[in-house]
């Protein structure tokens, strides 16, 4: 009778969350799909949704940021950097790097304490969306930094086996349709020794702080995407799929399972986020 | 929440409080964001939507429309057509009209955030002829002429947003364009407002052929020849 705004997608019954049952139908329990957010659509369709939410986005994404976080995004991925504590003989492979906070502070972190690189910095950025890699390409322009950038699904890489001694990935896996997947293609791309470093958003564990973020982000953050940058729903489908990012033990145990060692995670501001970490021992 | 027509986007009542105070200051911050204008009416509009609703079930054409519910768009009006059509006819002007102004037929936002889908096609619809208002009161789309369309459609509509946009709008002209419309423009065009059937009961798409004085002349609004 009524269409859905997301065209073929095949949506979630509301029981789950009052805050965001803003859908409902049956549930299908199914390996042909997976959630996007709080919909369910068909698994070979989610790369293109995801994609199309970043295009939508990347014009206004850092901004959206800042406004979002208040700011904390950066210190938060000052963290991992710090984490990562590379060198100047580190070669990073940054995933759904889009925007290049990452690499621009991997390359900073590194210049301050050692040397310079020896050529340009070994910095390869991968993203599947273009979009976000040209907004990165041109802010590297700004910058006078020259680096590697790759459109490419972090599912399937295009670097040969144990290419770079890091990988990291900010913000990106939780919109990844098959997430063992990339862990195995980090794993693969890792050469021995090398290290997996994961910033994403994790789930708060004090259950008044844990309402009040739900409340922030269901009530405030889709409204001011649609003040700041016109597009309620991709960020409406970005606080939902923090939801639906499994918590921290047990993505821990996801990447202990792909073969790294040493596996870790940090929380920060009370759980809202989390760094993993592992290493490739062999 | 259940999302009930295309582009629907259903929202609780503090959000409605947000956007609506978020979407007046972006609009006021930056006028070009015609998405945050659209926005800020759609979150003032519902007792107006209600109070222009019954204006239509109230009339034959209006209740049809409703039923009904056409939509205006480059591909439900042929604009082939409309330019071999007499000079004088709403349909020519209209044709007229958009390739001066260098505007077209599917420039009006989808609305997305009135609940009722019965309101929503009205806030739809309204937007949609608005291009045809400028025509029935022989305004152009410059300021004064929005100012003066603003006006006619604040009064017939009662929408938040229209009285926003008439106010707002005098308030931003200049001196001497601001007093040219009040002793000139809005002399005549109020008086026809009130005065005037309710202009959305017309179905445009079916008078296109129709010579624009008979359509004034049907509505009861009077052109002063003195103008100028």
């Amino acid at each position: 009778m009524f269409l859905l705004n997301r065209g073929k997608a095949i949506v979630l019954s509301c029981a789950s969350n009052s805050q965001a049952s803003y859908y409902t139908t049956a549930k299908r329990l199914d390996e042909n799909y997976t959630h996007f957010g709080y919909k369910t659509v068909k698994t070979e369709e989610k790369a293109g949704k995801v994609l199309d939410v970043f295009s939508s986005v990347a014009s206004k994404y850092d901004m959206m940021n800042d406004v979002m976080s208040g700011g904390l995004h950066r210190l938060w991925k000052d963290r991992m950097i710090q984490k990562l504590n590379p060198d100047n003989k580190a070669v990073l492979l940054d995933c759904a790097g889009g925007t290049g906070d990452i690499a621009f502070r991997f390359v900073n972190y590194v210049e301050r304490r050692h040397s310079q690189f020896t050529d340009h910095p070994n910095v390869t950025v991968c993203d599947i969306n273009n979009d976000m890699l040209e907004v990165g390409k041109s802010r590297a322009l700004e910058r006078g930094v020259s680096l590697n950038w790759v459109c490419s699904n972090a599912e399937e890489l295009p670097f040969p086996d144990q290419s770079f001694t890091c990988y990291t990935i900010a913000f990106g896996i939780r919109n990844c349709t098959n997430i063992s997947k990339v862990l195995q293609e980090a794993y693969r791309v890792l050469r021995p020794g090398g290290r997996f470093v994961c910033l994403e958003f994790s789930h708060v564990s004090n259950p008044i702080l844990s309402k009040i973020y739900d409340t922030y982000s269901f009530q405030v953050i889709p409204v001011m995407g649609e003040v700041i940058a016109g597009d309620w729903n991709s960020y409406q489908y970005l606080v939902e799929s923090i939801r639906k990012f499994p918590a921290a033990d047990e993505f821990k145990q996801m990447i202990s399972n792909v073969g790294f060692k040493v596996v870790a995670y940090e929380p920060l501001t009370f759980g809202t986020c989390a760094i993993h970490s592992g290493f490739r021992l062999k | 929440m259940v999302s009930l027509y295309p582009h629907h986007i259903p929202v609780t009542t503090f959000q409605r409080v947000l956007l609506g105070i978020g979407s007046s200051v972006a609009a006021l911050q930056d006028p070009y964001r015609h998405d945050m204008v659209a926005v800020c009416g759609e979150t003032t509009a519902s007792s107006a939507l209600e109070h222009m609703k019954k204006k239509m079930e109230n009339n034959a054409t209006g209740t049809r429309i409703l039923k009904e519910k056409p939509r205006i768009s480059s591909s439900s009006v042929d604009l082939k057509v409309l330019r071999g059509l007499p000079p004088n006819t709403l349909g020519r002007q209209y044709v007229d009209m958009l390739n001066k102004y260098q505007i077209t037929p599917d420039s009006r936002l989808p609305v997305k955030f009135v609940d009722d889908p019965e309101h929503a096609y009205v806030l739809q619809r309204y937007r949609e002829i608005h291009d045809f208002n400028h025509l029935l009161l022989e305004q152009p789309t410059n300021l004064r002429g929005e100012v003066a369309v603003k006006w006619f459609e604040a009064i017939q509509t009662t929408l938040p947003m229209c009285w926003l946009a008439a106010i707002g709008g005098l308030a931003r002209l200049s001196k001497k364009r601001r007093k040219l419309i009040l002793q000139r423009d809005l002399l005549w065009v109020i008086p026809a407002a009130k005065e005037a059937k309710f202009f959305m009961n017309i179905y445009f798409e079916e008078r296109l052929q129709d010579d624009l004085d008979d359509i004034r002349e049907e509505l009861g609004i009077q052109i002063p020849k003195s103008r100028n």
